[in-house]
């Protein structure tokens, strides 16, 4: 399957099932097009009828033959071999990598959009999770992880900080635990930042890996979703605190990461407003909501909401020519050193090898799973015991979607969010269609950044020599 | 190839070889949270 579009002045084409891209000019991307549909005398044709003698036979010959090549060398109009190559995803053995702790089912902010309704998650009570719990979810994930070194562990709420000392006590416990079963804890937490000071800096610079700091971009926007408790904003008491963070971050990872609505369609003026603040580290998401609310993302925005992330794109190429990078979340994509093809394939591993942990204990598919009738699996205490969703779960793949078998974002959102898909469609192997619109124009986006830096980098290189 | 950049320089068949390893990092610890996202991740086992 070969995916054409043009997007920024570049012409580009996506091998899907390689994962090859190529930028090409305007007569190759033609060619291309007819290339499997023509014999080389009837495309020759079409050419000549299209573009008269803009270009010669030996161009059109050229070209030609450079399409083969790239056939011939599995880099174009390579065919979807992978389903015979994954194993069953009924048969597979999946270990626990990762806990989503909910560590605080309560917040000090009241923001509008929350799908954790403020850390009550569909009716559950507000509390916080005790050290107790914390220690056996550590133990469940190490009984849990086969051979696997590298797990994670993500704090998240409500909001992590009202319980800080039980977060510090569950790293200790976890680092402490790292040596004797050969494991790696890579720890993560995401903040609203209220509570963010000095010494929670410094913990987090020590121990937390990526720290994910709630932004949604400019003050008023901001303000408007994320009030305090008391209804006032809260932009005003985060943003300095998230700067003074920033600084001290030095090199590690962290993400400002803001939600965009219906209210703020023009959220590329949120990036540029989170990337004039001085953050490098950005991602913006769109919100999650179901239909009947005023702000959630309908059908009729995606024009405008293409439009934004298409200005975004330009926004983060000129930044790299002024040679002050800001990544972007969703644009950044590594096209040689990326995740394989069974990663690619096999979903975000919810459920199976992901799952959360609320403050009692109780462990779900994922955080956006936490309350919802059916979907419990058991508790850190008994293990995993509602096996008929876990295999659910496991079968949660590319090709058990329908919709994704002739989608070309496929191996770059592997299938999608489950619960996204739960939430529109009321199933988990469904497909939430706004959502996929927006993640197929995400990933056109990130490859046009990638063929625009790849001219910028030969551009240096050609001013150097 | 005058009229063709190819940004890539590996397949994802040459990754069926050697992948699924699965020490990667799973995809909603990251920034999202709210999606799926696995283009952007990097592989462990180089």
């Amino acid at each position: 399957m070969v995916y054409q579009y043009i997007n920024n002045g570049y012409y580009i084409v996506l091998d899907v099932c390689s994962g090859s891209v190529h930028v090409v000019d305007e007569l190759v991307y033609d060619m291309i097009a007819l290339f499997e549909k023509k014999d080389r005398k009837a495309i020759a044709s079409a050419i000549k009828e299209k573009y008269g003698d803009k270009y010669s036979e030996f161009d059109i010959y050229e070209a030609y033959s450079d399409i083969e090549e790239l056939k011939e060398s599995g880099q174009l109009f390579t065919e979807d071999v992978y389903k015979d190559v994954i194993v069953d995803f009924k048969k597979r053995k999946t270990v626990v990598k990762a806990l989503c702790l909910h560590i605080a089912h309560d917040c000090n902010l009241a923001c509008k959009y929350c799908f954790a309704d403020e850390g009550e998650y569909h009716g559950q009570k507000r509390e916080l999770m005790s050290l107790e719990v914390g220690k056996k979810a550590i133990d469940f994930l190490i009984e849990n992880s086969g051979s696997r070194v590298n797990l994670e562990v993500d704090f998240f709420g409500g909001e992590p900080l009202m319980n800080f000392e039980v977060v510090k006590e569950i790293v200790a416990y976890g680092r402490s635990k790292e040596k004797e079963f050969n494991k790696n804890f890579r720890f993560t937490l995401t903040t609203n930042g209220v509570l963010l000071d000095d010494d929670v800096i410094e913990f987090c610079n020590k121990e937390i890996s990526n720290v994910v700091l709630s932004l949604d971009g400019r003050k008023c926007i901001h303000d408007l979703m994320r009030p305090t408790r008391n209804g006032k904003g809260s932009y005003d008491v985060i943003v300095p605190k998230f700067k003074n963070f920033v600084e001290k971050r030095g090199d590690k990872s962290y993400y400002v990461r803001g939600t965009f609505t219906r209210n703020n369609t023009d959220f590329s003026n949120d990036f540029k407003e989170m990337a004039d603040l001085g953050f490098k580290e950005i991602s913006i998401e769109p919100v999650v909501a179901a239909p009947s609310e005023d702000y959630s993302i309908r059908e009729e925005d995606l024009p405008k909401i293409f439009e934004e992330y298409d200005k975004l794109a330009l926004d983060i190429i000129e930044r790299y020519k002024k040679k002050k990078p800001v990544t972007f979340f969703h644009y950044m994509i590594d096209l040689n050193g990326g995740p394989c093809v069974y990663k690619r394939l096999s979903g975000c591993g919810s459920g199976t090898e992901y799952l959360a942990v609320t403050p009692q204990g109780e462990l779900y598919p994922c955080h956006q799973f936490v309350g919802i009738d059916g979907f419990k699996l058991g508790t850190v205490f008994d293990g995993i015991e509602n096996t008929d969703v876990v295999n659910e779960f496991k079968l949660c793949n590319v090709y058990a979607k329908e919709k994704c078998k002739d989608c070309f974002a496929r191996f770059y959102c592997s299938g999608g969010c489950a619960a996204n898909s739960y939430l529109y469609s009321g199933g988990i192997l469904d497909t939430y269609d706004i959502g996929c619109k927006m993640q197929q124009k995400r990933v056109e986006c990130a490859i046009m950044i990638k063929a625009a830096l790849a001219d910028l980098e030969e551009e240096c290189r050609d001013e150097e020599s | 190839m005058k009229r063709i950049k190819t940004l890539t320089d590996k397949t994802l068949n040459s990754t069926v070889v050697k992948g699924g390893c699965g020490e990667c990092q799973t995809s909603c610890q990251s920034a999202c949270k709210t999606s799926c996202t696995v283009g952007n991740q990097s592989c462990e086992n180089k």
